[in-house]
Order: C-alpha cells, then structure tokens, then sequence
C-alpha cells in the first residue's frame, strides 16, 4: 500500500472517466508520431535517394516529374531525349560523372531500368550473389525486388510495358537474372537493372528481331537511339549556376535540381503535414481540459478522502501529489499508448501502400519520440495542477466535521 | 499527558470562545459535554490538531502541539492521536483492509498486517476485510473507522459525537467497545457528545 496503489484504485474506481481521458490523450500522441515518423522517413528517402545527384537532365516538361521519375522511380518519365545530345552533355567539362537512364518497362511494378556501369558507381552498388549485367537481356535486382518477387539466379521473366503492372507485356524477349544486389536502403532495392540495349531490343520492331547488335561498349549503345534521362554529377560545386542555365537555353532539354524540386515538393507536402498536426495539438488541448474537468469535479468528493489522509497524519504535499501522480498517470499510459498506435497505423499505412518505393515502417524508432512523453507528462502535470492546488485551501476540520 | 491551558478561539465573525484549562491523564476517559453550538467540535479539532487556535497552547506527552510546523504536527497527529468522526469517512475507492493500511502509510508508519486483523477481529468485522465500503452498513462502518483509529497505537483516542445517529442499544454498543478497545490499547479516551445516553458509562466530565 501505497500513494502509487492508492492512486491507481481511484483511477479504476472511475473507469469510464479515466478511459476517455487516456484515449483522448493517445489520439492526439499518435496521430503526432504517425506525423513525425512519416515526415522524417519521407525526408530520409528523398535525401537519401538524390545524395550524389546534382542534377537531372531530361526531356522538357516539368522538373518535379523530371525528378520523380528519374530519381525516385515514382512518376512516369517526361519524354525521351536524344541520345546524341545527352552524349554530348556527357562529355562536358563540367561534368565528372553522366548516368544514362532508359525506363519504360517493368515486372510485377518493379522498374526495369537500362544504365550502364556508371550507375552502380554513382549508388556504390555491389552484388550480393551471382554478378552485375553483361549482354544485352541480362539483369541485376534489388534485393528487395528479389526477395518479394521469388527470382533467383538464373530465373528468366517477360517485361512488361509501361511503369505500372497491368502493361503488354513483351513476349518476345526474356530477360535473364544475373545477380542479386546487396541491400542499399535506397531505391536502387526495388529497381532491375539491365544495359540500355536490352531496352531497346523490346522495343523493336518486330523485323528487326535478328539484327543483333550485342556490344557492351556504351558509346556505341547509344549512338543514334534515345534515352530517358541523365544523372549529373558536377566536377566542382561552381556549376550549378551555369550548367543548368546553359542546358535550359542551349538544348530542347531541360535540367532539374533534386534538391530544389525535392524541397519544392516537400513544401507543398508541409501544408497538410502542418493542418494535422495543428489538429494534433488540438486533440492534445482537450485531452488536457478533459483531464483538468474530471479531475476538478471529483474534487468535490474527493474532499473528504483527502482530508481524512491529511487527518491520518499525510503531509499537504504528499496528498498535492497524489492528485497530481493520477493526471500525470493518465497521461503516461495515454502517450505510451498513442506511440503504439501511431507505429502499428504506419506500418499497416505501409503495408497497404502500392509503390514499394517509398513504402513506410512502423518498426524504427527516433529519439524524438522521447520528447512526445515529457510533453505527455507535461500536459497531464499542468491540467491537474489546479485541481491538485486545492489540497491547499481544504480546511480538514470544517470538512469532516460537517455532514456529507 | 494532555494538558490545555488559556486556549481563546476566535471565529470568522469575531466571536470568540475561551476554554477552561484542562489536564487528562494516562488512559483516563472523559466526555466532553455541551449543547450543540457550544464549541465541542471546535475543541476536539483543536486538541487534534487540526485547527489552530487564537491564544494558549495544547501540549500532548510534553510536546506543544502548535509549536510543530504543519508538517510536523500532521505527522505527530497520526502517530498519536486516533479520530473517530461522526461520519466515517472511509476511502471508498479502498476496500476495509486498505483502509486501516492507509493510515498507517499516511501516518509514514509500517504496516501491520497481524495487528490490523486482529483489530478487525476484536470489533467482530474480520470477514469484511475484503469489502468496499459502499457494501458495508452504517453500523460496520463505524467500527471500521474505530479501527482505523486505532491502528497507528495512538496515546489519544478522539470521538466526535459517535452516538447521534444510532438507536439506543447500537449507541451504548458503541460507548461500550470505544471504552474498551482504548482501554485495551492502551489509550486516553476522549468523547464528545451532547447525547444525555452516554453520561452514565463516564465519570470524568469536562463540560462547556
């Protein structure tokens, strides 16, 4: 027996009471972890995906898109640029490394991307089993591609056109699995990386079927086809003034900066990133107000308990506390309770979206989410503060000598 | 043992009542007798230690009691002085057993478990340990509170009209075990009443 146990009898002694209050509580916590989960994850996956990118060249269109499709294997491409153009920015001073990128098919909503070695230069790639691409029709995977998918070294499938599953699918060629990828954490996990002929080759006509043209000499690869888009990275950080300009001017291209658009989009983002938490903290409010009334209206009986502990001898500070230990107690659980409810919504937010690209998790935890306790704590403290101050003003004798 | 001299209480509306001096020995049991309205209940609160008076001082076992901070006497007052209300205010959320624990808790004493039982046992009530409150009768009640009173093994047992709302066999019930169990513990035994029942178990009177 003690001010603990006391407290917590009294809690159970008011069921509904004490429910509604820690519900009211994990609501508004959990829907501020989901908030705060979410957000940082998307941030860490755009910052992480664009990290050695400096700038993005592809067809005219918009540069968001651009972006997307490009960088984040979200959106559908802009268009198609030529590859003797691209070939000539390539080759540009400023320029220390060019990534082609040909898109435009996929398996079972797994992009099928056509790059050459660069690619796996500029994502620091490495094989986790068998070895990285070498003909034409040949593939690399993600991990997570092949974990989700089943293929295996050695397994051939069709492609299918388009970005999205439900596509044609090009019967005519199979692609052959050659390695698997380490796990990355980025989006190269969920790509199928192949050379940029293998691509092309599906798209063919069909009499052009025999007319193999197998080299893996990249300049050559792309000689007088098209590409989708290129991955720029500068030699020194001065060109990010001029380059772009002079692409946007000079070419029928367009050039997109990650970082720009990423943090264009994620302002767009905030707005309703900072409706709902502003609905958040208003949840949080009335939690509080709920606390503050229940525990203010039981004063009123709870009276005469108090003022019996003060008459067995219990200072004015050990029953001040005991008030305020059962608001800060609602709150404790309330807040623990929101941070579950806030990690299991994600996660099954997570597993219910279809873009395998930008798919959310509940099972990580931040050091932040220590702060969303203190300030559970913190509420549950300041709404029973005044009920609890009342101890102070009780005259035990009048109370327990008047009757009921 | 408890020694009250030149005590002066003074109301809110500036009335103010002075009190005989009074000595009450080792577990000498007295009542305190007077009409409604004429300052018992202000006296038991001040010899408790729950109210503090205008002038003179309360002294119990050498200690004077208003000289403590209000820290201190809260805490004296649970370890030595046992009250018994006209209500009896249990703690309903706690069921009987909790009850008699708290006072040990708030008094900052061990709790006993054997002696609480064997309380519960004396006063006839040691199947209700379990209970809650709300399911005992006024009579089961009151004798819970006496228990309480008495857990803490108070030098001073202190009884606010224990009678008014009882029958006459209930009320010399009552008197009777209030006398007994301060005898058995070892108490001073302190009854104020203006109930004309009571007067014949008491020899010692103070009156107001």
């Amino acid at each position: 027996m003690n001010i603990f146990k006391i407290s917590g009898k009294n809690l159970t002694r008011n069921k509904l009471t004490t429910i509604l209050n820690i519900i009211l509580v994990a609501f508004g916590v959990g829907i501020l972890s989901v908030l705060f989960l979410a957000s940082t994850q998307i941030n860490n996956k755009l910052e992480k995906n664009a990290k050695d990118i400096d700038l993005v060249v592809g067809a005219k269109g918009s540069p968001l898109q651009l972006i997307l499709s490009s960088i984040y294997h979200i959106d559908n491409p802009t268009g198609n640029i030529s590859a003797k153009d691209a070939y000539k920015l390539m080759h540009n001073p400023m320029v220390k490394r060019a990534v082609p990128l040909a898109l435009g098919d996929n398996y079972k909503g797994y992009r099928i991307v056509g790059t050459d070695t660069t690619f796996s230069h500029l994502y620091g790639l490495a094989v986790q089993q068998g070895n990285f691409w070498q003909k034409d029709l040949e593939v690399t995977i993600g991990s997570a591609v092949a974990s989700e998918s089943k293929l295996k070294v050695g397994d051939s499938f069709f492609g299918a056109h388009g970005l999205t599953s439900n596509g044609d699918i090009h019967k005519q060629h199979a692609y052959l699995v050659k390695g698997i990828l380490k796990p990355q954490g980025n989006i190269t996990d969920n790509l199928i990386l192949t050379n940029i002929g293998s691509v092309y080759k599906m798209h063919e006509e069909k009499h052009d079927e025999n007319h193999s043209h197998t080299t893996t000499e990249e300049t050559r690869e792309i000689s007088d086809k098209q590409i989708t888009a290129l991955l720029i990275q500068y030699k020194s950080p001065m060109s990010v003034i001029v380059f772009p300009r002079m692409v946007n001017q000079s070419t029928n291209m367009q050039a997109a900066s990650p970082a720009m658009e990423s943090s264009r989009l994620f302002s767009l983002i905030g707005v309703g990133i900072d409706t709902l938490k502003w609905f958040a903290i208003f949840i949080m409010g009335v939690a509080a107000l709920s606390i503050f009334i229940s525990l203010y209206n039981a004063m009123k009986e709870r009276k005469y308990d108090l003022a019996i502990m003060r008459c067995l001898g219990a200072s004015k500070f050990k029953v001040f506390f005991l008030v305020l230990f059962e608001g800060i107690v609602v709150t404790f659980i309330g807040t623990c309770l929101g941070l579950f409810i806030g990690h299991v919504a994600l996660e099954v937010i997570g597993a219910c979206q279809g873009a395998s690209q930008a798919r959310l998790t509940g099972f990580t935890a931040f050091p932040q989410e220590i702060y969303l306790i203190w300030t559970g704590l913190f509420i549950g403290a300041l709404a029973s503060l005044i009920p609890a101050m009342q101890i102070y003003k009780v005259d035990i004798a009048e109370t327990l000598t008047k009757d009921r | 043992m408890i020694r009250i001299s030149s005590l002066v209480h003074v109301y809110d509306q500036g009335r103010s009542l002075k009190f005989p001096d009074w000595e009450i020995g080792d577990m000498e049991q007295w009542l305190l007798l007077g009409a409604s309205g004429s300052g018992k209940s202000t006296l038991l609160n001040i010899i408790a230690g729950l109210l503090k008076p205008g002038q003179g001082e309360v002294l119990i076992n050498g200690t004077d009691l208003y000289a403590l901070s209000a820290r201190e006497r809260d805490s004296f007052r649970g370890k030595h002085i046992g009250i018994v209300f006209q209500k009896p205010h249990l703690i309903r959320s706690l069921d009987v057993l909790d009850n008699l624990e708290l006072a040990a808790v708030m008094a900052g004493l061990p709790v006993d478990h054997e002696r609480n039982l064997s309380l519960l046992a004396d006063l006839g009530i040691s199947e209700l340990a379990k209970n809650y409150p709300d399911q005992l009768s006024q009579g089961q009640l009151q004798r819970v509170s006496v228990a309480r009173a008495l857990v803490n093994k108070p030098d001073l047992l202190i009884a606010d009209e224990p009678t008014s709302s009882l029958d006459d066999e209930n009320a010399s019930q009552v008197i009777r075990m209030l006398a007994i169990r301060a005898k058995d513990n070892g108490a001073a035994l302190l009854i104020a009443t203006h109930d004309a029942r009571v007067r014949d178990h008491f020899t010692k009177t103070y009156l107001l």
